[in-house]
């Protein structure tokens, strides 16, 4: 199949209508708007529906309910879009409902800018809503696997009965590539029968579907818990997803990072292998499940002496790199927030004086 | 081997659009390919920037802080630009709207009054494609036969602007091959 060149929101929408979801709600933000701009235009032509919410919180209901229901759904925000839906995203959770959300991450904290960031790493794999929930999330590094990320999702989505985040960043959404959409990630909705409100008449049996986040009992609340958990368990043993590169051979420091920042990284890495010096990486591709066993062996492995999270945040990923690293060789971090991305000169530069330390 | 081209200028002067239109020929000749605009604060005052990389490997980074090339099309963008582009690479300068040079004596300097020649083609609004054409033909980046069947397929829903776009991008390669 030949490739087209697409801006990345255009092929993050294309992807969702590839892999059968015909329900988008959305609200428009900065730097996303165009994937809500292009499904206007595309979902009419598909027989599928646009609907834009009066805000980012009523859209995050609208998915509730278009899942609760069984419909393939999903929406795209950018970050303090997704800070509004986070409350659905735990009830939604909780209600065992599957969805895709797609964060294109800006500047924060607090309205902040539109440039790129990678700032919501936390509220991505740690909660953002409240409760014991998680998402599962993927980070794009290019628009081809944002659209192959974005195709696989519902089907992940819909294995789990969990909301699935895509996390990516202001140029994964503003850039173009050029892309194909795998034929092989084509993919029907599930039936959902035995658990959405499809409506008694449209199923065999008599028993009504409740979809639901309220569970006053306390040891009914501990079980559901222990579902869940069992689910996120169940995604750290085999959702896992990360790429090694540069790890053939023997290297000195190990670059842990994701997103656009890890092409900067990829690049630094081919200036510093010219110049002699042997840098890994581990680029997670989820980063819940985080690929923990890959980083500590990486860190693990003789000759590395230093393992370093590269982030456009603060130091955010860096704790998960820690706990995963369990001190087999010293953690360190590096980054920019608010849209200033570092450059790959700037990273050889760091890592070389990391070293030096 | 990767090139960096940066596309620069004042909102309306089809930045985006040249800069497009520089990748699509590149994907069509089997590279690979980034297209990144500025679509930061930057451009809420009116000036355009856009990169196009292209490279025979997976382009790395989308952040390149010295392009291999540049075409400035205001005096702001050369000013902002022509002090980071690499040595050896091609600085084309619209002098219809710009009355400086680079300063630079390590870059191909090429001054075209892209402008005139665009309304002696017939309309000053395919001045983003002569100075496109007189940009390939120098660098000689791409085969300017593919930047026609690029541009024929841009604007293959606007058929009636082809010849006008052909013209101008016949014009931009003599500009360019007398510069």
């Amino acid at each position: 199949m030949g490739k087209v060149l697409m801006k990345g929101n255009e092929a993050i929408g294309e992807a969702a209508i590839r892999a059968g979801c015909l329900n988008y709600f959305a609200y428009p933000i900065t730097p996303q708007s165009e994937v809500a701009e292009y499904l206007a235009r595309r979902m009419p032509e598909v027989g599928g529906v646009f609907l834009q919410g009066e805000s980012e919180v009523a859209v995050g209901y609208m998915i509730f309910g278009a899942a609760g229901c069984g419909a393939r759904v999903f929406t795209t925000s950018s970050s303090p879009g997704i800070s509004l839906m986070s409350e659905a995203l735990s009830y939604i959770t909780c209600a065992q409902c599957p969805a895709v959300f797609v964060n294109i991450m800006r500047g924060g904290p607090g309205l902040g800018g539109i440039l790129p960031s990678q700032g919501d790493y936390f509220q991505a794999t740690k909660g953002g809503g409240h409760g014991d929930y998680r998402l599962l999330v993927m980070a794009p590094a290019s628009v081809q696997e944002a659209v192959e990320m974005v195709m696989a999702a519902f089907p992940l989505a819909e294995k789990y009965r969990n909301p699935v985040m895509i996390l990516g960043d202001g140029l994964i959404g503003q850039m173009m590539e050029p892309v194909a959409f795998p034929e092989d990630l084509l993919s029907e909705p599930a039936n959902k029968d035995d658990w959405a409100t499809t409506g008694i008449g449209n199923r065999s049996g008599d028993t009504p579907n409740v979809v639901k986040s309220l569970f006053l009992d306390p040891v009914q609340l501990n079980n559901h818990n222990l579902l869940l958990k069992a689910k996120y368990d169940r995604m750290r043993r085999d959702e896992v997803r990360y790429e090694a590169y540069n790890m053939d051979g023997d290297y000195r420091v190990l670059i842990v990072s994701y997103g656009t920042m890890s092409r900067v990284c990829r690049t630094a890495i081919d200036s510093l292998k010219e110049e002699g010096l042997e840098v890994a990486m581990i680029r997670p591709q989820t980063l819940f499940p985080f690929p923990e066993k890959a980083i500590r062996e990486a860190a693990g492995k003789e000759g590395c002496r230093l393992a370093v999270s590269i982030e456009m945040s603060m130091g955010q990923m860096v704790e998960d790199v820690e706990r995963s690293i369990q001190g087999r060789c010293p953690v360190e971090w590096y980054g920019k927030c608010g849209g200033e991305v570092p450059t790959p000169e700037e990273i050889v530069d760091v890592v070389r004086s990391m070293l030096q330390k | 081997m990767q090139s960096e081209v940066m596309f620069a200028g004042f909102g309306g002067q089809g930045i985006l659009l040249s800069a497009k239109i520089l990748a699509y020929t590149a994907m069509e000749a089997g590279y690979e390919v980034v297209w990144i605009p500025s679509y930061g604060p930057e451009m809420r005052g009116g000036t355009a920037y856009c990169m196009v990389i292209m490279g025979d490997r997976p382009i790395g980074s989308p952040i390149v802080k010295n392009p291999l090339h540049l075409v400035a099309m205001n005096r702001p963008s050369l000013e902002k630009f022509a002090p980071v582009v690499k040595p050896g690479g091609v600085v084309l300068i619209n002098s219809s709207l710009i009355p400086i040079r680079s300063g630079r004596d390590d870059v191909d300097e090429i001054a075209i009054p892209v402008n005139e020649i665009a309304i002696e083609a017939g309309s000053v609004r395919s001045a983003n494609i002569v100075a496109l054409a007189a940009f390939v033909a120098r660098s000689g980046i791409l085969p300017v036969d593919d930047l026609r069947e690029s541009v024929k397929k841009e604007f293959a829903r606007k058929a009636k602007l082809i010849p006008l776009n052909m013209d101008a991008i016949d014009r931009g390669v003599q500009a360019a091959e007398a510069g």
